[in-house]
């Protein structure tokens, strides 16, 4: 930041304080517009017609007029025991994939913050989960699972541990199953975010720890983890609220089944509203999930003003 | 950092585990890729095909309208990007550069718009799109992918023109171009390796995307690869598995190769730890 010693005055009179920030000006306006209209007519728009949605009958292919229904769907969806069995089932697959993922994350990066021989190679592997397209990974995982032809099933044979079973079918494994590949899918994204994490670690401070003799954990503990903090929240609060949108991975591994046990809140919703139509009915889910999602953002910025780190 | 003989030995080996965990899955759709339909019926598979063959390459082409939708994929790829890249370029050079309560907002509308459940989007744009006659269409599928791909673009973005020291636009200001002109010939030029970075990756995020094109896509020939995919499974979760992983092979190519080009500038010197200030 450069301070700027006579400080000049725009045309609506703020002080100019740096030369990096400068007050806003009405030439900006050309600037901005371009993306400012695709935004509010694609994305805040629709947001708010959604939740305008949710409290009318709207559903598609009718001829008659949409009516406003005030709160029933609502009240509906209070009694809906399938939807709160699959909001249950988003949770657990919310937090069964991002805790493990957490710590398997972690683990990855601290080995990736030494200096390894391998570390190049464990750059460009660690990069294909993120890569690819969602419904590859699922493809992938179908084929890892398949129980006759796939690698799971015919290790544990070598390995004379039984002959495996069908994991994406069966009652009780499915979703384990499924939460497994939601942990691979995206390990990327949160080693890298605490890789960065790392890099604000001190040191001297390391150094130190250890010239007093304090082992690797409690240097973890009282040199690492108090720096790493921020980001580990903002991480793991992010990725509970992409996990618990998330679509196409399970769409494609299991559709919801079997007997909608990995039936995750979007697909529910998607069926809703893209098999039967019920648009309003659809949206009042979106608007539930939208009231968790603000706990959970509301849970992320008291982590990060705690934190105290602008990371 | 000083480390035991004992404890290098156990990183390595953690090392190699997490590589292992990290890469079998695509080796294995690699390997079922190039596998005869008499080994995948077989009940014990192996990592190297037996006798490798393209057939299932072939098979898949003959099956579904691959190379159509690879060319639907592409054109809202690039359109998207390309999109993307030019409206998101101003705006984010506003929020770098000026404090104001539009840039406020503008922030905040990228942390907000990461955690909306897309059904709740998806919906209203269905309605709009479908009066405005854009269902089935590459245009609709381009202007909500524009959109989407708008918050991780700007956050990029604002990081790069933040690297632009404001004191060099100063200067051209003062040696008397315009505002317009400082921007063409002194601001862009600097900015163009991280607008080509954020086109990149705007390019794969439209590419890998699924739940928006499942939607608005309606009749096999304008759908895109994704979509496409999942035509390979039955109604009954049934795979045909040697054309779909072929398939899943090729469409995952070009995002595997363009994001080992762009990787280094989004994992921000990842593993660049060995020199650190």
């Amino acid at each position: 930041m450069t301070v700027v010693t006579a400080t000049k005055r725009s045309a609506q009179g703020a002080p100019r304080a740096d030369g990096a920030l400068r007050p806003p000006d009405r030439g900006a306006w050309f600037l901005v517009l371009p993306a400012l209209i695709p935004i509010l007519v694609l994305s805040v728009g629709p947001l708010l017609y959604g939740i305008t949605l949710a409290f009318t009958d709207a559903q598609s292919g009718r001829t008659e007029p949409t009516k406003w229904i005030g709160g029933l769907n609502f009240q509906d969806l209070l009694h809906d025991t399938l939807f709160w069995e699959s909001f249950r089932i988003g949770l657990v697959w919310a937090v069964g994939v991002t805790v493990p993922q957490f710590l398997l994350a972690l683990g990855l990066a601290l080995l990736l913050d030494q200096d390894l021989r391998m570390r190049w190679l464990a750059r460009a592997l660690a990069i294909i989960p993120w890569a690819m397209p969602e419904v590859v990974v699922g493809v992938m995982w179908r084929l890892v699972y398949n129980p006759d032809a796939g690698v799971l099933n015919e290790t544990l044979r070598d390995l004379g541990l039984g002959d495996g079973r069908d994991w994406l079918s069966g009652l009780g494994t499915a979703l384990p199953a499924v939460i497994v590949v939601g942990v691979w899918a995206g390990m990327p994204q949160t080693t890298v975010a605490l890789l960065a994490g790392l890099q604000n670690t001190p040191r001297e401070l390391h150094e130190a720890a250890a010239m007093d003799g304090a082992g690797a954990w409690r240097r973890f503990w009282t040199v690492t983890w108090p720096t790493l903090r921020p980001v580990a929240l903002a991480i793991t609060a992010l990725n509970l609220i992409w996990n618990f949108n998330s679509f196409a991975l399970v769409y494609v591994l299991t559709s919801g089944g079997p007997g909608g046990r990995t039936r995750l809140p979007m697909l529910f919703a998607y069926e809703e509203a893209f098999r039967y139509g019920q648009f309003g009915y659809a949206a009042a889910m979106g608007c539930v999930m939208v009231a968790v999602i603000s706990v959970l953002l509301a849970l992320f910025l008291v982590g990060r003003l705690r934190g105290g780190d602008d990371a | 950092m000083r480390t035991s003989t004992g404890g290098r030995v156990g990183q390595y080996a953690a090392l190699l585990g997490y590589l292992v965990f990290l890469a079998f899955p695509f080796l294995w759709l690699v390997s079922t890729a190039f596998k005869s339909p008499r080994e995948l019926g077989s009940l014990h598979p192996t990592w190297i095909p037996r006798d490798p063959t393209l057939d299932n390459f072939r098979q898949a082409f003959d099956e579904q309208p691959l190379l159509r939708a690879a060319g639907n994929s592409l054109l809202a790829a690039l359109g998207a990007a390309l999109i993307a890249v030019l409206i998101a370029t101003p705006l984010a050079y506003v929020m770098a550069r000026h404090r104001s309560r539009l840039s406020r907002a503008a922030t905040g509308w990228v942390v907000v718009s990461q955690a909306f459940p897309l059904v709740l989007v998806i919906i209203p744009l269905f309605l709009v799109l479908k009066n405005l006659r854009l269902i089935n269409s590459q245009a609709g599928l381009v202007m909500v992918y524009v959109v989407w791909a708008l918050p991780f673009a700007l956050w990029m973005l604002v990081g790069y023109v933040r690297a632009v020291p404001a004191e060099l636009e100063e200067a051209a200001a003062v040696d008397g171009a315009g505002r317009l002109r400082t921007l063409v010939s002194v601001t862009a030029p600097l900015l163009t390796p991280g607008i080509v970075a954020t086109g990149l990756f705007a390019f794969i995020t439209a590419w890998n995307e699924f739940f928006f094109a499942l939607v608005l896509l309606k009749t096999p020939e304008k759908q895109t690869l994704p979509v496409v995919l999942t035509h390979f499974i039955g109604a009954e979760g049934v795979a045909d598995l040697g054309p779909l992983a072929a398939a899943s092979f090729l469409a995952t190519l070009p995002s595997l190769v363009v994001f080992a080009i762009i990787q280094r500038r989004i994992t921000g010197g990842m593993m660049a730890g060995a020199v650190k200030s």
